[in-house]
């Protein structure tokens, strides 16, 4: 395990609920997250999960009201953000912590260049004149692999791969210290999302970023990422390093997530989708939130929200399963027959 | 002799645009056969939509010939074009802007059938509604929701159920299942692959999800700008692809198994533009084995260099011994 001292981030119990007119959406129920210095964890789950809301319970963009965040520990480096103001928690968002988030149409602001978007974070950080910010937005252009010279260019002059690149640019224009993308390449063509995560895994080495991967997508996962928490309606139903969760799958959600997806050197196989669908979040289940789903659920699921429990090493499942009888296995290797 | 339904020859779709002709489709040539599926795969702005749509003549094509067993669909007439739908229809991409939000299920779902007349009478029509919900694996008791009320995998199977409702012999699906989640798009691709069988349906499946093509079809064709670059059965092109940009899509792919990082097939520079391109490889600019006198010589051919496998690189075929 890692020690105390050595965390960029760390929540306790976090729960954020939308108090809307139509009833309360209760968006994230529970969350606990710890992350080591340098270490990329990709969020995982579907529509709905709740990995979205967790991340921007993080840098405290939850819109309040109708959003409601509690929580018993939100630190980001060792400090508590919960309570501090809002002049302080400019010096956080940008400097320690900072965001991608999916969609580059819109993350950028049409009527300023790009060269000033990026500039705009790095003034305000840094305290710097506008010359020297300009300059190092240069140069951060230039990292993300696009010449200096269009700083002076609108987003509509850029294309999706190259906006995704600036949106990146200015994330990282202060070395942050924690970086959330969420869902940075979802929007892209599978040659151009390569490219950008290419980048992405080089830039995070090279300034020892530490970073949460939101994402639907395992395969991003697989391929970036040191460690893994799956969410369902809310909360983590399983958690561990990369190797724990993908080579030794012990949640029956994930394993429904594997048996989705087309085995691309098997195009025989037959998909296993989960049937059903996600709870509604205004009326969760008292049980198992995946109870209803699951192949393997017994009347007892159906009782009592099973616990996040070590499973050995720092593999961490939430299934009652395992409790009742102690040989449950799952085997990812029958997959597809 | 193969019995094929649909064939497309020399097909072409040309927007007039303030800086040229923009050649969304330039000349693409496939068959497909009688109850199989063929993939049409590419990157955004590669033509793969409108060559969906051309087909169907929802837009009008620039020239080319587009054979609905035999019969020359361009040449039709308005009328003769509105029966022949019948047997071409489309799933599109979004469930949720495709659908009438003002209509409720079964509203939706009978529309087609009582516009074409294909049943009359309220309870024949209603009863048809239901069977088709039923097919689709749509409970009866969404029969008078409206679609806002339903999740995207119940709105595409809505889709499914007003495609069905002609009893087409063709579905044109333009990325029926990428806007759904992976265990909501795995149910409608079952659903899709559970129709084909029960009612001898021909698929053409656009999409730009290269593991969902693979698993789906029987063909696949590779758009780059506008033009086919590489099209062999599916086992073949993920297993010996041969054009540099289906090499680079294929290693493009993240795939979800522990172990698999990879070396990555690199692509270089900008996307060539589809206006007025030039008259030479449109992938050439990004193209890393790129030569420029063979490459920029001319527009590539598409050339059969084993039995069934087709690909349009002048370098490649050269070396194989081909003559360009």
């Amino acid at each position: 395990m890692v020690k105390e001292d050595k965390e960029i981030l760390n929540i306790e119990d976090l729960h954020v609920r939308f108090e809307t007119e139509d009833g309360i959406v209760y968006a994230v129920n529970g969350i606990n997250l710890k992350l080591g210095y340098k270490r990329t964890l990709g969020l995982v789950g579907e529509t709905g999960a709740g990995k979205t809301t967790t991340a921007l319970a993080m840098l405290r963009l939850v819109p309040d009201p109708p959003g409601v965040v509690e929580c018993r520990k939100l630190e980001i480096n060792g400090r508590d953000v919960r309570d501090i103001s809002a002049d302080e928690l400019e010096q956080v968002r940008g400097k320690e912590i900072s965001m991608i988030f999916q969609d580059p149409m819109t993350a950028l602001n049409p009527v300023f260049t790009v060269g000033e978007q990026i500039a705009e974070s790095i003034e305000i950080h840094e305290k710097c004149s506008k010359e020297d910010a300009m300059k190092k937005a240069g140069d951060m252009l230039e990292l993300v692999g696009i010449p200096r010279q269009r700083a002076n260019e609108y987003p509509h002059q850029f294309s999706g791969g190259m906006k995704q690149r600036v949106v990146i640019a200015i994330a990282l224009a202060c070395n942050p210290k924690l970086l959330i993308a969420d869902e940075p390449t979802t929007a892209l063509d599978v040659t151009i999302q390569a490219q950008v995560l290419e980048l992405m895994t080089e830039l995070k080495e090279k300034y020892d970023t530490s970073m949460i991967m939101i994402t639907h997508d395992l395969g991003i996962v697989a391929e970036v990422c040191d460690d893994v928490a799956v969410m369902y309606s809310g909360r983590i139903v399983e958690q561990g390093s990369l190797e724990e969760v993908f080579g030794k799958t012990m949640h029956p959600y994930t394993e429904g997530l594997f048996n989705s997806l087309p085995n691309i050197k098997n195009r025989q196989a037959k998909l296993k989708p989960i049937h059903g669908l996600m709870p509604d979040p205004t009326e969760i289940p008292v049980g198992c939130p995946f109870a209803p789903r699951c192949n393997y659920a017994t009347e007892a699921c159906k009782k009592a929200i099973p616990e996040l429990k070590c499973a050995g090493g720092t593999h961490l499942v939430a299934c009652s399963a395992y409790e009742r009888d102690p040989e449950f296995r799952i085997d990812r290797s029958k997959k597809n027959g | 002799m193969a019995d094929n339904i649909l064939e497309v020859k020399n097909l072409k779709k040309y927007f007039k645009t303030s800086r040229g002709m923009l050649h969304a489709v330039d000349d693409i040539n496939f068959t497909i056969e009688r109850g199989k599926t063929l993939g049409l795969v590419g990157e955004s702005g590669c033509g793969k939509s409108t060559t969906g749509r051309v087909i169907l003549r929802l837009i009008e094509p620039t020239s080319g010939e587009v054979l609905f067993e035999g019969k020359d669909v361009t040449k039709l007439s308005k009328r003769e074009m509105r029966h022949m739908r019948k047997d071409m229809q489309i799933i599109f991409q979004d469930p949720f802007s495709s659908l009438d939000p003002k209509k409720t299920v079964s509203q939706i779902i009978a529309e087609p059938i009582r516009e074409n007349r294909i049943l009359t009478g309220k309870e024949n029509i209603e009863r048809r509604v239901l069977e088709l919900m039923e097919t689709v694996g749509l409970a009866e008791r969404y029969i008078n929701t409206y679609p806002h009320e339903l999740d995207g995998g119940r709105r595409q199977r809505i889709g499914i159920a007003r495609a069905l409702a002609m009893e087409p012999k063709l579905i044109i699906c333009d990325e029926p299942v990428s806007a759904l989640d992976v265990s909501i798009q795995a149910q409608i691709l079952n659903l899709l692959k559970e129709l084909q069988e029960k009612l001898g349906l021909t698929y053409i499946f656009i999409t730009h999800d290269l593991s969902v093509v693979n698993h789906f079809s029987d063909d696949i064709a590779v758009m780059y700008l506008g033009q086919i670059v590489e099209k062999a059965p599916a086992e073949e092109l993920f297993e010996h692809p041969v054009h540099p940009y289906t090499q680079a899509l294929l290693s493009a792919i993240p795939i979800p198994e522990l172990g698999h990082r990879r070396e990555r097939v690199k692509l270089k520079g900008e996307i060539t533009s589809p206006v007025e391109p030039p008259a030479e490889c449109r992938f050439a600019k990004r193209c890393l084995e790129c030569n420029e006198k063979i490459c920029k010589a001319s527009v590539p051919k598409l050339i059969e260099i084993s039995p069934n496998h087709f690909i349009a690189c002048p370098l490649k075929q050269q070396e194989m011994g081909f003559k360009i």
